[in-house]
């Protein structure tokens, strides 16, 4: 459902993507590994735009856009079939659990505030969070506004979720919450983009890998098979210093 | 200087008379001003926060000239500058064109100063809920940068109240004019200068006030503000039965 073809991304001289190739079937749960500063973050901006890639193709449904060149409408359009959970939370700050979660469905695709309610409230159920639907972010911990993001997420039936480290900002008990949740999401079968560091968690929630490096997609596969037997010494090396193998 | 009976009767006589005209054209030309000032320097931080580019560079010369000059100077252009070449404004709409220029200037830098201070990531988190930069400015930004900048607002407005006595050197009879006039029929300036002072102070002291009812309502949660509405609601049920 989304190909990447050859993505590249310079900031200043510093070359942060080199031509990343990749392709995500639907109901792909995919861990992006990799140590810090190999341009994980950016890649999974760069799909959502929020970074504009240098050079690049992304095929998305059966259609294909120059991520250079690609127009402000046609990224909204992407956008509106996509959402982002981002590692600290980015809850917009005056407004309430419920009106964080309707706000993408009322504002950007219009659909009516009493039916929006309904899914918002939904949404915030299933993240275990429907008693503080009107409390705001700043009254809420770490875990409870990733929560509301991840509501947020949901609502709107994105066909690709982005995660990026959703669970770095948040103290141990926190972050098996939202693990939980993540694991249900997977069990629905949604499609997932998730950047971590937490090793047995993307060992467990993953169908698939993809192991970054400097830059470089080093190596992409089926998940037991890359944290068994990774081909490449990269990745052999980098699960071996995160005591994985 | 002895407080006798007739320094009494000059103060209270004068009192309403001083004190009239501030309620007519002081407090009018604060807020009429003030309102126009907020709507200009919306929009001047909005065009530099949004960079764009030829709108950005009016916004810095626009605020360079006006901060750059006495606001005296700037009313004497307008008022007995611009007849010279055939453009006669009214004294009061000229007050109120300079005021509202001038301070438009500053508070757009507080503006944009408060739109800085809201974190970019709630903006991206906008795009990605499909929002588009207008709704996002609108539903997001502008509300969070608004209640920042409210204490430095409130600032300026006591600041602008106090300006408008300028207004008197363009014979607009505001508080301060008011005050010359009986000066020059009873030539007491003492008296009458401290008491026009006291009524400006009196105008600051409410604005003041008005500053710490705004600022704890909107540090209060709307949730329990809700509760007070509703608390309130019974209120008048009880009362009505
Ligand atoms: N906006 C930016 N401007 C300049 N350089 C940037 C910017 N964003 C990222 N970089 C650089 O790009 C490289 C990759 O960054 P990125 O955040 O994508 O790494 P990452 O894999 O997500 O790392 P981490 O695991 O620490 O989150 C880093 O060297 C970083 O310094
Ligand atoms: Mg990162």
């Amino acid at each position: 459902m989304l190909t990447l073809e050859n993505v590249r991304k310079k900031f200043g001289t510093i070359e942060v993507l080199k031509g990343i190739t990749f392709h995500v079937n639907q109901g792909d749960v995919i861990a992006i590994l990799g140590p810090s500063g190999s341009g994980k973050t950016t890649l999974l901006r760069c799909l959502n735009f929020l970074e504009k890639a240098d050079s690049g193709m992304m095929i998305f449904n059966g259609e294909r856009w120059d991520m250079n060149r690609i127009s402000r409408k046609n990224i909204a359009l992407i956008r509106k079939k996509t959402a982002f959970v981002f590692q600290d939370y980015n809850l917009f700050f005056n407004k309430t659990a419920l009106q964080n979660v309707t706000e993408g469905l009322i504002i950007a695709r219009k659909i009516p505030k009493k039916q929006a309610i309904a899914i918002g409230e939904k949404a915030l159920e299933k993240v275990g969070l429907k008693a503080w639907a009107n409390y705001y972010p700043r009254q809420l911990s770490g875990g409870q506004q990733q929560r509301v993001a991840i509501a947020r997420a949901l609502v709107t039936e994105p066909e690709i979720i982005f995660f990026d480290e959703p669970t770095s900002a948040l103290d141990p008990e926190l972050t098996e919450e939202i693990m939980a949740i993540m694991h249900q999401l997977a069990e629905e079968g949604r499609t997932m983009l998730i950047v971590t560091h937490e090793m047995q968690f993307a060992q467990n929630i993953s169908s698939k890998v993809i192991f970054m490096e400097q830059g470089q997609l080093i190596e992409m596969g089926d998940a037991q098979e890359i944290f068994s037997y990774p081909r490449e010494e990269r990745t052999k090396n980098f699960l071996y210093t995160s005591k994985i193998i | 200087m002895i407080l006798d009976e007739q320094v009494w009767t000059l103060i209270v006589d004068s009192f309403g008379k001083i004190l009239l005209p501030g309620l007519t054209m002081t407090i009018p030309l604060t807020v009429i001003s003030f309102i126009l000032a907020l709507l200009i320097a919306i929009m001047v931080a909005l065009v530099q926060f949004a960079q764009v580019r030829i709108l950005t560079q009016l916004a810095r010369f626009y605020i360079w000239i006006i901060r750059g000059t006495p606001l005296l100077v700037q009313m004497y252009v307008i008022f007995f500058g611009l007849p010279k070449i055939g453009i006669i404004i009214e004294p009061f709409l000229a007050a109120v064109i300079v005021f509202s220029v001038n301070e438009g200037a500053y508070v757009a830098e507080t503006i944009r100063a408060a739109l800085e201070s809201v974190p970019k990531g709630q903006i991206e988190a906008g795009y990605c809920v499909g929002m588009s930069y207008r709704q996002i400015m609108k539903r997001i930004v502008l509300p969070q940068a608004l209640r920042t900048a409210f204490p430095p607002l409130s600032n300026s407005v006591i600041a602008l109240m106090k300006d408008t006595s300028l207004a008197a050197n363009i014979t607009v009879t505001e508080m301060f004019m008011a005050t010359q006039r009986i000066v020059a029929v009873t030539y007491e300036p003492l008296i009458l200068y401290l008491e026009v002072g006291f009524i400006y102070l009196m105008f600051s002291t409410v604005l003041t006030k008005l500053q710490r009812v705004g600022e704890k309502y909107l540090n209060t949660d709307e949730i329990r503000r809700e509760k007070r509405c509703l608390r309130w609601k019974m209120f008048a049920k009880n009362l009505e039965q």
